[in-house]
């Protein structure tokens, strides 16, 4: 991992030429041994007022885990795990037929009728790789990498409307103001870059997800745990960018002049939050370099841009899972794409042409790049969508309802049992009925895989030990390699 | 790879160790109930006077002296005056002192001096301002509905009654009473309705596909948090799925508590701000006066009007009313009423066609002379309807009928009509702005005979205009030939054509129709009835039980119909043209039991909080481990409102006296203001706690007065310099050995720039405002449909951060970055922050740049003064003190360079000064525009100190 170790060295090293730390330690009379204490307090009930020492320092989770990041590709919308992952023959046998009663017995439905037909699959599977992983004809390049999937066709979650079950797979919880899964994982494990964001979230689809900025929000842990947006162009993040008129070299002088002022306080009042303050300006004066830096994919080969599909300068979804592996490389533990796009009441067939044409080159591609830089062991990628949709046909003949009792997704490297496919639906993909996992389930195994026990891995927050998983959730050891 | 973080890491393992402790062990640690001291009452405890100092300035010096001397510590001296001064300024009212005001207060040698700006600070209007910020916080306000479609939501007017509530210092008792259940009261007044927006600032579900009933409980869910952090101070929602694990609240409990609040209309009401109450009470007055002079001019108006309604009591036809189902599978919900009306719900497709089928058509129906369409109010629907749009209005493009002789029969008879009337239809108009489809094509609405026109673009619209709009409206639409129904079998299709709504159906944009009835009749000479249904209602009353509003109601009809009086009729049409538009707002609306739609609920546990699982009945009650309900109460609203408020309470007091405490001095008295239960932390001053809120009640609620207790205490007033080793004993200031010294609030680092740059519109109230921000946020795929953002231009871009228009999810930015909770649930304590994107904000960001050249304007607007004195006066603006030598050197440095770069070409002056590629348009006198950019960038500077952010 050459690229990732020079970031990595590149990061300590700025920090140790942070004159504002070593002045703030020297000088100011305010010892380690305090900042280390307010690091403590952060994850006590104090952690909502102050923040002295940097939250996100990066740490060693409990236990030793096989992964330390995450990519998650959050396909918004919901994709028919039918058309892509989960081959139902009897589904195609049975097209046109209403399905047998006792299924649909206490089945709450988004918008279709009772009385709708079976509806059959619209794309040819065939069996790819060494694994032989079924799969269907509309995600070729993801057949390409079969042997390194780990597909879950016996997915299950509690909600059918999108804005709560995205809020659900993103939080564990269908009520909003829970911390999102990346949000759990930089609060366990920091950050490992000094001039990113710890949790980098990118939106590339036809609409924003229905849940907004909360699925990517910090809830009750400390905001500096909330997922950052990320956009392509010329300013990636924010108010990155100085104000007209301002140039390089006049931003670092009025930065030494805040900085001189601030330090010139601080020996005054002696509250260590100004030093806080001061590396907030050094850490955002950097990001103005690494950001830009970070998304000037020119600088990638032009057999990376190929494989991924990607344009620099363009907005799309394959330049976010490019920008997805810079990002990594660079330390920053938690990348989120949000491709809404999916929500396939009709036009299916042709919908999902579309959409995977836009992701599948590049979700495999992200998984190749990863394995060839090492990066893929210890790397979660998650690719999958909030709910599946219905065996059961809506709007005329192509389109499928939400559906919450069985789907399918993928995750891969990590520590992930490559080549499988995990779980059955039935004959229908209409109910998981073979290992069954549940979205607490999922959360349970990818904070495993990040070393926690996702029971231990709590936050107290009105009197109670929050945890993302809620009080559910098993690992599942038949994922594991 | 050593550095000097590298022992922080080291000790991280324990850290962490802490952090994730594990659940079960929480339980070990329970305590008994009963002892816990939230759960007793506060009782006044004795001052610790015995140990006087010259220190003590009031009984809360005591208190935290007592602490002081028991851990062998000192107070701090009182800070210096600008700095008090500074902190007064921005804890009270969120503004920093001017100029003007710094030197008043430090020309003030009186003894009263400070006492004076106290006084002044709590009459300004801003103080509300302040303060309604934080309760909006626990009230989990936002100007949007949240989830996916996010829609905009009219609730300002219950934002500025929370500001004119506390500017008014309506005490605290009142304050909760009149939120929870202001419509309640005797005699409630329009202000006291709004209050009841409270509850109603709960996120709604309309995406389409939902079950609205779902989403009704997720809203009353979030509603019982709501009480149980804002008011309560416990946690209580954990008893939605279980019985509470720690706190004596068992899940019964839990429904019974919410069963008061389960039985209301998810209201909505059309208030009048102040300027325009007094314009209503005006017109009114005037049509009252022109009413009774009417009658005063007919003597024998009275026999002249019973022969009139002697007239037209029986004029009506027969009507049955259908019962149809909706058919199709997209779209709306609809709610079935016992009356045979429809209400649409939830999701409001803004172009589309509604599908109804009627079967089981009764046989009195024979031949169909006429159908009827009524478009009923409900206090569920916008302004209480009858329509669905923002004002409660609705346009009917087309009304279609069809004929199958049987459910199976695809062949379908077209029914054609021949005629319409409706007893309101608006003057032809074209659709208003926000209905726009985007086809370019003329619309319109108008007519009732539009619907039956078989055009796209007309429509039957029902906009009588404000103060008249929200009314129950009919048409008659007569076939051609009367529909013999021929068979049992026989089903009509009728279709409702909405197609008058804008292009976006994820936005406010729907003109569809609300509550509806269908009905039929064998005449085939109906017309739509011009007497509402409620004046027919009171033709039912005896004449000589009817109350002088019901007179008055009948005498209104009726005199549209007399010729002579015409001129008058005229005179008050006209009165109703100047009536103001108001602004619609959410309320709540007891349902009272009688007719549809009125029936009371019953509340059921839930097993494990699932709506779909209900369980047993339960009645309203109150949990027992708290004070009890007044023997004889009624389980209305008002009920619970009063109990939470009962001097009784253990909590309520001091809950609201501990969020104040926390506001001045960054924690509370019980660091968790949201939990008073038995998983809180040992409050730091137990006594000063209880004397606080004692004080409070005993001083009838008043909120003012406890804000002059704190900030005149010597132990806020002290300084909040800080050394290591006291810094070392008590980081987070819990023993109070020093002021408070942290970060303001988001909205207050905003206003700070724009109050120090002079740029600070400071008008209160009204709409929401929207500052620039970046359009990309608004609009796919960052949003998830596109949202209106109409950035502002003029004075309304530099108000208050209060009022910045909150979408629920696309927070505004600026305001995010600074920890502003987003509204989407209840929020008594921020989350206080210190990062890099904050930095990058207070940088770069538009406003705070205008800022930075306003305050360079501002600077360089003093006649022959030097850069020393500019700076001076600039740094003064920002923090409220003069620089001290060394830090004008470092400004100075910095104005010199940025002239240097200026001079040398690497920077455009024009650009630097202006933000644009032009030079600027409004030099002060005798300055040049190279002057103006350095200074933009000193000033800059100046904005993105620690200190400049923080109250000190």
């Amino acid at each position: 991992m050459p690229n990732r170790i020079s970031h990595l060295e590149h990061a300590r090293e700025a920090l140790r030429q942070n004159i504002t730390r070593r002045w703030f330690f020297k000088e100011c009379g305010v010892g380690l041994g305090t900042i280390a204490l307010h690091s403590l307090l952060q994850n006590s009930v104090t952690a909502a007022t102050s923040s002295v020492a940097n939250p996100l320092e990066p740490r060693p989770a409990p236990f030793s885990g096989k992964a330390k990041r995450v990519i998650y590709l959050f396909m918004a919308g919901a994709p028919s795990h039918l058309e892509l992952f989960d081959y139902k023959p009897q589904l195609a046998k049975f097209n046109g037929t209403v399905p047998p009663a006792e299924l649909l017995k206490g089945y709450r439905a988004a918008f279709i009728n009772p009385n709708a037909t079976l509806l059959g699959p619209k794309f040819k599977f065939a069996r790819h790789g060494q694994s032989g992983l079924e799969l269907s004809e509309v995600i070729p390049h993801l057949a390409g990498v079969a042997d390194d999937l780990t597909v879950i066709r016996s997915m299950a979650t509690d909600a059918f409307n999108h804005a709560p079950a995205q809020i659900f797979m993103n939080t564990g919880s269908q009520q909003f103001g829970r911390p999102s899964f990346g949000s759990w994982v930089t609060y366990g494990l920091g950050s490992e870059s000094m001039d990113l964001p710890a949790y980098v979230v990118f939106s590339t689809g036809g609409k924003g997800p229905s849940g907004g900025a909360s699925n990517w929000g910090s809830g009750f842990l400390p905001t500096v745990h909330n997922g950052v947006l990320f956009r392509n162009g010329p300013e990636p993040v924010l108010y990155l960018n100085n104000p007209a008129g301002m140039d390089a070299v006049l931003q670092r002088d009025t930065l030494d002049t805040v900085r001189s002022l601030n330090q010139r306080h601080l020996g005054i009042v002696g509250d260590p939050e100004i030093s806080t303050r001061i590396a907030s300006y050094e850490m955002a004066y950097r990001m103005q370099t690494s950001a830009p830096d970070l998304m000037d994919l020119s600088r990638e080969s032009r057999e990376t841009l190929e494989l991924y599909g990607a344009e620099p300068g363009k907005t799309s979804f394959a330049n976010a899972c490019l920008l997805a592996r810079r990002l990594v490389e660079r330390g920053t533990r938690f990348v989120q794409i949000f491709h809404e796009s999916w929500d396939h009441h009709g036009g299916l067939t042709g919908g999902l042409k579309a959409e995977c044409g836009k992701t599948d080159r590049a979700s495999a591609a992200l998984i190749k790049d990863l394995k060839q830089r090492g990066l893929l062991d210890d790397t979660i990628v998650i690719w999958g969508g909030e709910f599946g949709r219905t065996p059961m046909v809506q709007g005329g003949d192509d389109g499928r309802d939400h559906h919450p009792n069985a789907f399918s997704m993928w995750v891969a490297g990590g520590g992930f049992k490559p080549g499988i496919a995990f779980g059955e639906s039935d004959d229908f993909g209409f109910n998981a009925v073979k290992d069954r996992v549940h979205v607490h389930d999922l959360h349970a195994t990818l904070l495993h895989q990040l070393g926690f026990n996702h029971e231990k891995l709590t936050y107290r927050f009105q009197g109670r030990d929050f945890r993302l998983t809620d009080v559910f959730g098993e690992v599942v050891p038949g994922l594991l390699a | 790879m050593k550095s000097s973080f590298r022992p922080i890491s080291l000790l991280l393992p324990t850290v962490l160790a802490v952090g994730f402790a594990i659940v079960g062990a929480r339980a070990e640690v329970r305590k008994d109930a009963t002892n816990h001291w939230a759960f007793h009452p506060p009782v006044r405890p004795v001052v610790p006077t015995h140990s006087s100092s010259s220190w003590d300035r009031n009984g809360i010096d005591y208190f935290v002296r007592a602490k002081l001397e028991k851990e062998v510590l000192t107070p701090s001296t009182e800070a210096d005056r600008s700095t008090l001064l500074r902190r007064l300024y921005l804890d009270l009212i969120g503004l920093p002192p001017t100029p003007a005001e710094i030197d008043a207060y430090l020309n003030d040698a009186s003894p009263g001096a400070y006492e004076a700006v106290v006084d002044h600070l709590l009459d300004s209007p801003h103080f509300g301002e302040r303060w309604g910020r934080l309760w909006l916080d626990a009230a989990r306000y936002a100007d949007s509905d949240g989830f996916e479609k996010d829609k905009p939501r009219f609730v300002w007017a219950y934002r500025d009654w929370v500001v004119n509530a506390l500017n008014r210092d309506l005490p605290y008792d009142q304050f909760v009473i009149e939120q929870l259940a202001g419509d309640l009261l005797p005699d409630a007044t329009e202000q006291q309705r709004v209050a009841t927006g409270f509850l109603r600032n709960s996120m709604l579900n309309e995406e389409g596909g939902v079950d609205p009933e779902q989403f009704r409980m997720e809203s009353m869910f979030d509603r019982m948090d709501c009480l149980g952090k804002s008011v309560l101070g416990l946690t209580i929602q954990c008893a939605q799925c279980h019985n509470h694990k720690f706190d004596p609240i068992t899940q019964e409990e839990y429904y019974r508590l919410f069963a008061f609040l389960n039985n209301d209309h998810e209201g909505s009401m059309v208030a009048y701000p102040p300027n325009e109450q007094m314009k209503v009470a005006n017109l009114r007055r005037q049509m009252q006066d022109l009413e009774e002079d009417l009658r005063h001019r007919t003597p024998d108006w009275r026999t002249r009007m019973n022969a009139w309604e002697d007239s037209v009591r029986t004029n009506q036809p027969e009507w049955v009313v259908l019962h149809a189902e909706h058919e199709g599978e997209n779209g709306e919900r609809f709610y079935q009423y016992s009356d045979g009306s429809i209400r649409a719900s939830s999701y409001a497709p803004t172009l589309w066609t509604a599908h109804f089928v009627v079967t089981n058509l009764p046989a009195s129906v024979g031949a169909i002379g006429a159908f009827r369409l009524e478009q009923l109010t409900d206090p569920n629907l916008p302004c209480n309807g009858p329509g669905r749009s923002v004002k409660g209005m609705s346009a009917l493009t087309e009304f279609r009928v069809e004929l199958r002789a049987s459910p199976e029969d695809k062949e379908a008879q077209k029914v054609k009509f021949a005629s319409a009337t409706a007893d309101f239809s608006n003057p032809e108009k074209e659709l208003e702005p926000e209905f726009d489809d985007r086809s370019g094509k003329k619309r319109t609405y108008g007519p009732v005979a539009f619907a039956i026109d078989g055009k796209e673009e007309t429509a039957w619209g029902i906009d009588a205009g404000p103060g008249r709009r929200n009314q129950p409206r009919k048409a008659v639409f007569i076939p051609e030939h009367p529909l013999e129904l021929g068979k049992p079998t026989a089903v009509l299709h009728v279709y409702l054509e909405q197609s008058h709504g804008g292009w976006n159906s994820d936005d406010n944009q729907n003109h569809n129709l609300g509550r509806f009835r269908l009905s039929v009749t064998q005449a085939t000479n109906a017309v739509a009835d011009p007497i509402p249904a409620s004046v027919r209602e009171i033709f039912n009353i005896a004449r000589e039980e009817r109350s002088p509003a019901q007179v008055a109601a009948v005498f209104r009809q009726w005199r549209t119909t007399v010729p002579e009086f015409a001129s008058v009729n005229a005179e008050i049409e006209n009165l109703w043209r100047d009536w103001p538009e108001g602004t619609p707002t959410s309320t709540l609306i007891s349902r009272h039991g009688m007719g549809p739609g009125e029936e009371l609920r019953e509340t059921r546990l839930l097993k494990r909080g699932d709506w779909l699982k209900p369980a047993d009945v339960v009645q309203p009650g109150v949990p027992a481990a708290l004070h009890s309900l007044p023997a004889g109460s009624d389980s209305s609203r008002l009920t619970l409102a009063r109990w939470l408020v009962d001097k009784r309470s253990p909590t309520t007091a001091r809950v609201c006296v501990n969020r104040l405490w926390q506001a001045y001095f960054g924690t509370g008295l019980v660091e968790t203001a949201e939990d008073f239960g038995l998983q809180s932390p040992e409050p730091s001053h137990p006594e000063l706690l209880d004397w606080l809120a004692c004080e409070l009640m005993d001083n009838h609620w008043q909120l003012k007065r406890l804000h002059r207790l704190v900030v005149t205490s010597a132990t806020y007033r002290q300084s909040s310099k800080v050394t290591p080793e006291l810094y070392e004993r008590d980081k987070y200031n819990r023993l109070l050995a020093r002021g408070p010294r942290f970060r303001v609030d988001a909205e207050v680092v905003r206003d700070i720039a724009l109050s120090a740059s002079g740029l600070l519109n400071p008008v209160l109230g009204g709409r929401g405002v929207y500052p620039p921000a970046p359009e990309f946020l608004f609009q796919p795929p960052t949003s998830y449909g596109p949202k209106t953002w109409k950035e502002e231009v003029g004075a309304e871009r530099y108000r208050r951060s209060l009022y910045v228009f909150k979408f629920r999810s696309v927070p505004y930015p600026v305001l995010a970055n600074f920890d502003a909770p987003n509204g989407d649930f209840s929020c008594v304590r921020r989350n206080r922050s210190n990062t890099p994107l904050q930095a990058l904000t207070s940088l770069n960001e538009g406003v705070f740049n205008e800022c930075a050249r306003a305050l360079a304007g501002m600077a360089l607007s003093q006649p022959a003064a030097s850069d020393e004195e500019r700076i001076s006066s600039a740094f003064r603006r920002v923090l409220g003190r003069w620089p001290t030598p060394e830090e004008r050197v470092d400004l100075l440095t910095l104005l010199t360079r940025a002239h240097q770069r200026i001079a040398d070409g690497w920077i455009s002056a024009g650009e630097l000064a202006t933000g644009k590629s032009e030079l600027p348009r409004h030099l002060p006198p005798g300055t040049t525009p190279a002057q103006l950019a350095a200074y933009t960038a000193v000033s800059r500077a100046l904005l993105n100190l620690d200190e400049t952010i923080t109250k000190e």
